[in-house]
């Protein structure tokens, strides 16, 4: 659609403006201003200068939570987007089974990620966990509790379970958009299952899987709820993400300096890369 | 109202002051010159003087964190370094 | 889950009948159209046995799911007694405690208040800024766009804290409104991208003709262009009432007691010794009930909604 200039449009964003500056604009500056400051409560604060920023970039506590949650992140795509991908291809199309198929798998996106958390960490516990049950009665050393690597694989399976419908619903919207007739004529020309899903199917599925890696990283990236009811960032500092970290040192320890330097390195990584996607997003929507 | 949480320094009111003059006077010359000079650089895609602004100034921030990480607490030399990053990018890009 | 099968397979049966036409004409082909017809009857074949992979899907997404809701049935002494796939002894006693007990059905209440406020006002604002980003160009509208989308990607234990020292000076703290605004963070540019989204769709002549006919601006808005984008303002406000329902961090950091959500009341019982575990599977219960309500009218929204509306 061709869109006319018109200044007086910013008279309709102003509410929205207004509105999320209060709720961004503000507290973010007020996190600048923590960052190079020291304080001892009581709204007495000392210059700092640049010396927390250099705390943190020196600190191991914070490239080990960075590394976690970069590790984190990476095994979650890898895993999300092509289960995502795979169910989406064998949904039905037509039929009942469609909405059906559809309602059941939103489900799991419209909990509180809280109740994820209690969910699994009931479900996971091995005296009155379905599955922690189950797996101790088959003779696995499984406890999520003592074991950093069970906490991961209850963390990691739990984001799976929560968050692969995303990516199976946005798959599946890509899907559908195309024409019956790509496959009759891919089926007259004896095309192979691999050559409909690679030259039809995934070329149309592009954009919704950019979006699908956009959210899911960005999501994962600042995972704080679900593995903080599960495992409360243990055992030890095992499942100690970037956001719990950050919530730790913030409102648990009131270390108002470090948090807010912490905060802005976490905020321009995420500011950089939703820049990044954004770009990609919108040049390949300018291509098209 | 009592504003004293926030805890304003001169640095940072500065620093605050700087940006919102920079939007304000991209703003201005957007007004003046409408279009924003779109043209595609060494990256391959196209950008207007907005998008370079938006980068010079997030190109600045991890070149400060850099150097407070990597070499040592004397912003000076990062301040001199981001700006003839910006100049590049306001160039190049 | 028995009904879920019968409609994948009915979907299968359609597929084939769909399929029948093509597969008659090139039986009657040479050898070559021999050859295709039977690598399609193999593919028919395989398909038959494609709702295999939804269904295995679905079984593990609802597992979790049915073992909190089994729970929640359950008397303590079942949950940590012997163990067992259903409830022995069926007891409503859990959710009886929840409904008797203030402090707990309190929880709902607050989470519904500030919630429903916060759809109020996002869409309420995002509306007319949606509008402007569908039909106009202004002065430097890309970038309000993309900063709207970086609210939405930043990690809200950033803002934490800062919301915290935020509302007490505005003496907020522990109010409805304080979550409510809170929220707007995210919830406000996922309103503007989903309307921006569905606004889009409707044709710009309708507008045109709207003022030719003498319609002022606020006049048509109300009148024509609002019913015209009904579906996307419930999807919207259904999106803006969801992220607000699932969050904790914000909505826990800003409240104490009296506005305090349900989202924290449980993780204080979760953090207590002596845990009632049936309590808690009841409550964790009635907060999935909300979605699994609503979530029937906006299936086929659903994409577009979490996609931010750019689906």
């Amino acid at each position: 659609m061709e869109k006319t200039w018109n200044n007086k449009a910013w008279f309709m964003v102003l509410p929205v403006l207004v509105l999320v500056a209060f709720s961004a604009v503000i507290p973010l500056m007020t996190v600048v201003n923590y960052s190079v400051q020291d304080t001892f409560g009581g709204n007495q604060f000392f210059w700092a200068g640049a010396e927390w920023f250099e705390e943190m970039l020196h600190s191991d506590r914070f490239w080990a939570a960075m590394g976690r949650n970069l590790i984190f992140s990476a095994i979650i795509l890898s895993i999300q987007i092509p289960l995502g991908i795979f169910i989406a291809l064998n949904m039905p199309r037509k039929g009942w089974g469609v909405p059906v198929c559809l309602v059941l798998m939103a489900l799991p996106l419209l909990i509180p990620w809280n109740v994820v958390g209690t969910i699994w960490q009931v479900f996971g516990r091995i005296d009155i966990g379905l599955l922690g049950y189950t797996l101790h009665a088959l003779g696995f050393d499984y406890n999520y509790v003592n074991d950093p690597f069970d906490a991961w694989v209850t963390v990691i399976v739990m984001d799976v379970w929560h968050w692969t419908s995303l990516v199976v619903l946005l798959c599946y919207a890509g899907l559908v958009s195309i024409p019956d007739a790509f496959y009759q004529a891919a089926k007259i020309d004896g095309a192979s299952r691999w050559a409909v899903f690679r030259y039809i199917q995934l070329p149309k599925m592009q954009r919704v899987l950019l979006i699908a890696v956009l959210l899911r990283f960005m999501d994962s990236f600042m995972i704080y709820t679900e593995p903080f009811v599960v495992t409360g960032g243990g055992p030890g500092n095992s499942t100690t993400f970037l956001s719990i970290d950050l919530v730790k040192m913030a409102v648990g320890q009131f270390d108002l300096g470090p948090a807010a330097a912490m905060s802005i390195i976490y905020f321009l990584i995420v500011l950089l890369l939703s820049w990044v996607f954004y770009t990609v997003m919108t040049n390949y929507d300018v291509e098209k | 109202m009592d504003f004293s949480w926030m805890a304003w320094t001169l640095p940072t009111a500065a620093f605050f002051i700087t940006i919102f003059l920079m939007l304000v006077g991209m703003g201005v010359w957007e007004y003046f010159s409408p279009g924003g000079n779109p043209r595609v650089g060494i990256l391959r895609f196209e950008t207007t003087r907005g998008d370079r602004l938006f980068v010079s100034l997030l190109g600045s921030a991890f070149i400060h964190l850099a150097w407070l990480g990597l070499i040592g607490p004397n912003l000076w030399w990062a301040l001199a370094l981001a700006v003839v990053y910006a100049i590049g990018v306001f160039r190049f890009v | 889950m028995a009904g879920t099968r019968d409609a994948v397979v009915n979907a299968d049966k359609d597929q084939m009948m769909r399929n029948a036409p093509a597969a008659e004409r090139t039986a009657h082909g040479g050898l070559a159209d021999a050859a295709l017809a039977r690598r399609m009857r193999r593919r028919g074949e395989e398909s038959r046995f494609w709702w295999v992979v939804p269904t295995i899907y679905i079984i593990f997404l609802m597992l979790p799911i049915y073992w909190l809701i089994n729970m929640s049935f359950k008397s303590n002494q079942e949950i940590l007694g012997a163990f067992s796939l259903w409830p022995q002894n069926p007891t409503l006693r859990n959710y009886s405690v929840i409904f008797t007990d203030p402090s707990w059905y309190k929880g709902y209440i607050n989470s519904i208040i500030y919630v429903v406020m916060n759809t109020v006002i996002s869409i309420s604002v995002a509306l007319p800024a949606a509008y402007a980003f569908s039909r106009y160009r202004f002065l430097g509208d890309k970038h309000l766009f993309f900063w709207l989308l970086t609210n939405r990607m930043a990690p809200p234990a950033v803002f934490a804290l800062p919301f915290f020292q935020l509302y007490s000076a505005f003496g907020l703290i522990d109010t409805h409104i304080a979550v409510a605004l809170a929220h707007c963070l995210f919830n406000v540019p996922l309103a503007v991208w989903i309307l921006e989204g569905f606004m889009s769709g409707v044709p710009k002549e309708i507008d045109e003709t709207a003022y030719i006919d003498g319609y002022s601006f606020p006049r048509f808005f109300v009148k024509i262009f609002v019913p015209l984008i009904a579906s996307g303002i419930g999807v919207a406000a259904f999106f803006t009432f969801m992220f607000s329902w699932v969050e904790l961090l914000i909505a826990r950091t800003l409240t104490t007691t009296d506005a305090k959500p349900i989202a924290a009341i449980m993780t204080r019982t979760v953090s207590a010794s002596g845990m009632d575990w049936g309590v808690l599977a009841a409550a964790g219960v009635l907060t999935i009930i909300p979605g699994a309500l609503v979530i029937w009218f906006v299936r086929n929204y659903i994409a577009k909604g979490f996609a931010l509306g750019r689906v």
